[in-house]
C-alpha cells in the first residue's frame, strides 16, 4: 500500500512490532488453509495421476480449448458486439429530443436490465433455439446476452455522451452542424473514449454469463467440462480447470481495460458500470 | 396465462424460495464481505495480499462455476450439507437450498468486499489528516469521521452487488431450488404456447423486486449524502 493511508497513521515503534507479531501469526493462518485444502483434496483421492490424465492428453486439452474456450470467447465477442450496437441506438434514443423516442428506449432499457438473463434466455430457447440443435441453444445464449448487455451499455453510452463538456457541443451547434452531425462527428467519438475501460469490463460480465448456457445445453466451456466429468468422474479437477480458463481470460480483458483506461483517459477514474447499471441507485443517475 | 393463475400458489411459493435465497445470502455476504474488506485494507500485508488473490479468483469465475463446485463437485469430497433438513410450514430448507445459499455467499461477499474498498477509497485522504490533527485517536477518527463517509460512499455499489444477488438467486433454479427460474422454466416447459405470457408474469415480478430494492437503496442514499 502507499505510504498515506485514509485509514492508519505512520505506524510508531510499538505498533511495527505488533504488526511483525500479526504478520507471523497470519501468514501460519493462511499456510494452515492452504495445506488443509490440500489435504484434503489428497485424502479423497482428487490429487491422483487418473483423475488429472485428461488434462494432459492431447485431444482433451484440445476439446477444452477449441469446443470450449474459443467457443466461449465466440459467444461472448458477438454478444458484445450486438450489445454494442444496440446500446448505441438504446443509449442515443434516451437522450432523443422526442418524447416518443425516449421514453420506449428509457422502458425498454430499464426492462431488460432488471429481468435475470437465465428468464430471458429460457423464452428465447423455446421461441427460437429448440428445434434447431446446438446453434439454437448458441444463437439463444448470444441473444438473450445481448438484449441485457445491450441494456446495460446503454446506459454506459448515455454516461458517457453526457460526461463530455457541454461546450463542445454548444460549439458545434455554433458552426452550424446538425443534431446528428453534432452527436456523429463531435460527441459520440469523445464519448466512447470515456466509455471504453467501462465497455471492456461489461465484456468480462458477459463471458462469465456465456456459463448460463448450461441451462440450454449451449456448446462453451461448462458444457464440454460437464462431458470430461460425466465421462471420467473427476467432478473437482474439472470444475478447477474450467474455472482456471474462465479466470484466466477474464484478468487478459481486465488488464486490457486498465490498459486502454491509463492510454485513452489517465489516471482519474473513467465510469464505473457498477455505478451507471444500478437502476438510478447510482451517482451517474 | 391461465397456467400462470391456476398454479398462483406455486408461483407465490417459489418466489418465496426466490426471496429466501436473497435475504439469508444477502445478509450473510454482507457479514462475510465486510470482514474481507476489513482484512483487505487493513494493516497485515498478508492478509490484504491473501484476501486480494481469493477476492479476484472468485470475481472472476462465472457464479454458475461456483454453485458446480458446491453441488456437483463439493459432495465428491465430502463438502455436503446433509445435515440442512429445516421444514417451516411448506417452505424446506434442505442440502440443496443450503449448497446454493453457500455459493451465493462465497460469490457475492467478494463484491461486497470490493465495493467497501471502494467506498473507503473514496474518503479524500485530508479528512484523515484533520481528525488526526484535532487529537482524535484511531477509533474516534474512525468511528466519527471516516467510516460514516466510506459507508455513504459505498451505498451505491452495494445496492447494484444486491440486486445483481436478487437476479443470480435464478441460476439456483438450474440446481433443483424450486424458485422462481425453476416455475418458469417447469411451465414453458409444461405449456410452450403460453411461454411469453409466463416470461412476462415472472419478468414483471422480478423488475418490481428490483425496483423496490432500487429505491430503498436511493432513499438511504439520499438521507446519508455526504453535503459537498
Amino acid at each position: 500500500m502507499s505510504t498515506a493511508s485514509v485509514l492508519f497513521d505512520a505506524p510508531g515503534p510499538k505498533t511495527v512490532a505488533r504488526h511483525r507479531i500479526y504478520t507471523v501469526v497470519a501468514l501460519v493462518a493462511v499456510l494452515a488453509v492452504v495445506a488443509f485444502v490440500v489435504w484434503r483434496l489428497y485424502v479423497e483421492e482428487q490429487l491422483t495421476y487418473e483423475k488429472w490424465e485428461v488434462f494432459v492428453t492431447p485431444a482433451y486439452i484440445q476439446a477444452l480449448l477449441v469446443d470450449g474456450l474459443l467457443v466461449t470467447l465466440q459467444m461472448a465477442v458477438s454478444a458484445i458486439l450486438f450489445a454494442v450496437i444496440l446500446g448505441v441506438v438504446l443509449g442515443v434514443g434516451k437522450l432523443s429530443d422526442h418524447a416518443w423516442v425516449r421514453w420506449p428506449c428509457w422502458a425498454v432499457v430499464e426492462f431488460f436490465r432488471a429481468v435475470p438473463v437465465l428468464l430471458l434466455m429460457i423464452l428465447i430457447f423455446f421461441s427460437y433455439g429448440i428445434d434447431r440443435g446446438s446453434s439454437g441453444a448458441y444463437w439463444s445464449v448470444v441473444i438473450a446476452l445481448t438484449l441485457y448487455n445491450g441494456a446495460v451499455l446503454a446506459e454506459v453510452f448515455r454516461a458517457g455522451i453526457q460526461a463530455v463538456p457541454s461546450g463542445q457541443s454548444e460549439a458545434a451547434y455554433a458552426i452550424g452542424l446538425r443534431k446528428s452531425q453534432v452527436m456523429n462527428i463531435v460527441l459520440l467519438p469523445q464519448g466512447v473514449k470515456i466509455m471504453l475501460p467501462a465497455i471492456i469490463s461489461q465484456c468480462v460480465v458477459a463471458l462469465k454469463d456465456t456459463s448460463l448456457g448450461y441451462a440450454v445445453a449451449a456448446p462453451g466451456l461448462t458444457a464440454v467440462g460437464k462431458l470430461i466429468w460425466n465421462g471420467e468422474q473427476n467432478q473437482v479437477p474439472t470444475a478447477m480447470v474450467v474455472a482456471a480458463l474462465y479466470i484466466g481470460a477474464n484478468l487478459v480483458l481486465t488488464a486490457i481495460a486498465t490498459w486502454v483506461q491509463m492510454k485513452f483517459v489517465g489516471e482519474k477514474s473513467g465510469l464505473e458500470v457498477s455505478m451507471v447499471g444500478n437502476l438510478d441507485g447510482g451517482r451517474n443517475a | 396465462m391461465n397456467v400462470v393463475l391456476d398454479n398462483a400458489d406455486l408461483v407465490v411459493r417459489a418466489f418465496i424460495y426466490t426471496a429466501l435465497l436473497f435475504v439469508i445470502a444477502g445478509i450473510f455476504s454482507l457479514v462475510i464481505g465486510t470482514s474481507l474488506a476489513a482484512m483487505r485494507i487493513g494493516p497485515i500485508a498478508v492478509l490484504r495480499n491473501a484476501v486480494a488473490v481469493y477476492v479476484t479468483l472468485i470475481r472472476n469465475t462465472p457464479l454458475l462455476l461456483v454453485l458446480i463446485f458446491f453441488r456437483i463437485a463439493g459432495p465428491k469430497i465430502g463438502i455436503n450439507f446433509n445435515f440442512v433438513d429445516i421444514v417451516i410450514g411448506e417452505i424446506r430448507f434442505n442440502n440443496l437450498f443450503a449448497a446454493c445459499v453457500v455459493a451465493l455467499t462465497v460469490y457475492t461477499s467478494t463484491f461486497v468486499c470490493e465495493g467497501l474498498r471502494a467506498g473507503v477509497n473514496a474518503v479524500p485522504l485530508g479528512q484523515a489528516e484533520a481528525a488526526r490533527a484535532i487529537g482524535l485517536p484511531f477509533a474516534g477518527a474512525m468511528r466519527e469521521v471516516v467510516l460514516p463517509q466510506a459507508f455513504r460512499a459505498a451505498v451505491p455499489p452495494l445496492a447494484s452487488v444486491q440486486i445483481a444477488l436478487l437476479k443470480n438467486t435464478t441460476l439456483c433454479g438450474i440446481f433443483g431450488v424450486s424458485e422462481a427460474f425453476f416455475r418458469m422454466k417447469g411451465f414453458t416447459n409444461n405449456e410452450p404456447a403460453e411461454r411469453v405470457g409466463i416470461f412476462l408474469t415472472f419478468a414483471l415480478i422480478f423488475v418490481v423486486l428490483v425496483e423496490i430494492i432500487s429505491f430503498m437503496a436511493n432513499r438511504l442514499e439520499r438521507r446519508w449524502r455526504v453535503t459537498t
